[in-house]
């Protein structure tokens, strides 16, 4: 079923144009001259080395972060023409460190915060945070104070806050930072809901396997330009570990081996265990 | 240089469940153990109490006793353990210093604490930046670098204080693939210099390659406890919400889909 909400907005398209930004600290370009183009329903995960400019990115993409050269376009229009309202309707961003983000007294109104600033109210409000609450793992925790939260529980309450937004883009940054297995397979069940849903997912990590398992196309980044830039199984061939390596990449195990038994490219356990020749495997988490 | 627990129970302050429960735990000298456990396990909170932060700073209720090289230090202050025990946890903006203004200042700020002569406070801070590669970040403000290189000056600052105990709150948590490498390193030559290091990391594949022991936590009780690779390859830590090593998760897809594979399991010797 179709929410009502997707109904309404239009899906989004994200482009952006030789985007650079300097910090004012430095003469040191955090991005150079990024060409991106994100066409709506992608699931796309940004890798690359500490520093090399993940987190500056994607700021741009909510205008967060203004470009310094170059332009943000969404939906057609620079971003620089649009409102904070309007970026925020479209583009949600959950941060790396959810304590730069939480500020409620309570996980319920913190959750509420952002679909009520979008004019959400009544059933549609109550509707968007409880799905969003139940998918993050933190129903029935609606009056704790998100401090009595453990870390990793934390980091999921950032994401329940941006759920619940329901934007047609969905841009998390390491969300898997800190999470148990369990909470790593709660984070992809999220992402494929999403996308299943026709909107759009970005998310920064440094989890190979989680990558390679979750995601359909990987950009790279080094020095704040993007070096690599295709679907998971390309970015993981052998092909590419040169480029991958030359930034402190490495594929995860599963494309190793595959390489070693001359298998192609064989990013996840379950790809490996086809190109064996095991036919009928079932996906793995 | 040893750290020993013994029927450790903690308690946080306003809180009814106690958050650990009859902890036993021995760190030899250059051992590095490793904590494991799904999230809210008590890892953190172990972590406190052997660094001495709880109860200290933390407040909440203890029991039982945690001896340094055969000392007993209930009654020590914790100016006078901190020189003993370093501390790393995973979140770097709660842990640089917020008063210095370049990176190096900020890993020189924990050598110069211990009162050490200039010379040998400038050559320590030299030698933790090179290790973790960040040397070309020196003239940087460490409050305005990337989350995973704040991680690294963080930890670079408790390197050049060359603890004899340390203990690292998943340190590699916003750490690149190659970063977490280079903790590795550093953890293991610190362990080889004699320092006892306890290190509670969710990336197993990192615990597979440093520690010599491994402990699972859960519900605040020690449930599993043994020589690393053994505890790593235990059944039961699936149901705990611990992620197996990938060599091991690897060959557990490969027994499920029936692929007894002789060449899959040639290719995994080594890993």
């Amino acid at each position: 079923m179709t929410p009502a909400w997707l109904r309404r907005s239009p899906v989004t398209e994200l482009r952006t144009d030789a985007l650079t930004h300097r910090y004012v600290d430095g003469d040191i370009s955090a991005l150079d001259g990024v060409d991106l183009e994100i066409t709506a329903g992608e699931r796309l995960a940004i890798i690359g080395q500490n520093g090399s400019g993940k987190t500056t990115l994607v700021r741009h993409l909510n205008g967060l972060l203004r470009p310094t050269e170059g332009r943000v376009i969404i939906d057609g229009t620079d971003a620089s023409r649009l409102t904070v309202a309007q970026l925020a309707s479209r583009v949600g961003l959950a941060f790396q460190d959810p304590d730069r983000q939480i500020f409620a007294g309570s996980v319920r109104s913190e959750v509420e915060f952002g679909p009520r600033n979008l004019g959400r109210s009544g059933t549609d409000l109550e509707d968007a945070v409880d799905a969003a609450l139940e998918a993050s793992g933190l129903g029935g925790e609606d009056e704790t104070n998100p401090y009595d939260l453990g870390q990793s529980r934390r980091k999921l309450l950032a994401l329940a806050s941006v759920l619940s937004m329901r934007t047609p883009v969905l841009v998390l940054d390491e969300p898997t930072t800190g999470q148990d297995a369990r909470g790593v397979e709660r984070v992809r069940d999220v992402i494929e809901a999403v996308a299943a849903e026709g909107r759009t997912v970005i998310a920064i990590s440094h989890d190979m396997r989680f990558v390679a398992e979750t995601f359909e196309r990987v950009i790279v980044l080094r020095g704040g330009r993007v070096i690599l830039d295709g679907s998971t199984s390309q970015i993981f061939a052998p092909e590419a570990w040169d480029a991958l390596t030359s930034t402190h990449l490495e594929p995860p195990l599963a494309a190793v081996i595959g390489q070693r038994l001359e298998l192609g490219s064989t990013p996840t356990d379950a790809s490996l265990i086809r190109a064996l020749g095991h036919e009928g495997f079932p996906r793995v988490g | 240089m040893t750290i020993t627990l013994a029927g450790i129970g903690y308690r946080y302050a306003d809180t009814s469940k106690p958050a650990l429960i009859d902890v036993d735990l021995e760190l030899g000298e250059g051992e590095v153990v490793g904590l494991a456990g799904p999230s809210e396990a008590g890892k953190t909170t172990l972590c406190l109490v052997l660094s001495g932060l709880a109860p200290r700073t933390v407040g909440g209720q203890i029991r039982g006793s945690l001896t340094l090289d055969g000392e007993d230090v209930d009654s020590w202050p914790m100016h006078r353990l901190s020189q003993r025990i370093g501390i790393a946890f995973q979140n770097p903006s709660t842990q640089l210093s917020q008063v210095t203004d370049t990176v190096f200042e900020e890993v020189a700020f924990g050598p110069m604490n211990l009162g050490l002569p200039r010379d040998e406070v400038i050559s320590r801070t030299w030698a933790a930046l090179s290790a973790l590669r960040i040397d070309a970040l020196v003239e940087r403000d460490p409050r305005r670098l990337s989350g995973g290189q704040q991680q690294l000056v963080a930890l670079a600052g408790l390197l050049a204080m060359r603890p004899a105990h340390l203990v690292l709150d998943e340190p590699t948590a916003q750490l690149d693939p190659a970063g977490t490498q280079l903790i590795g390193d550093a953890i293991e030559r610190l362990a080889a210099g004699g320092a006892s290091i306890l290190i509670a990391e969710q990336k197993t594949d990192l615990l597979a390659s440093i520690c010599s022991r491994l402990v699972v936590l859960n519900g605040g009780r020690v449930v599993l406890s043994g020589p690393a690779a053994e505890v790593l390859a235990d059944p039961s830590l699936d149901g705990l919400g611990v992620a197996a090593p990938s060599p091991v998760r690897l060959r557990r897809a490969a027994e499920a889909a029936g692929a007894n594979d002789a060449r899959l399991a040639e290719a995994l010797t080594g890993d």
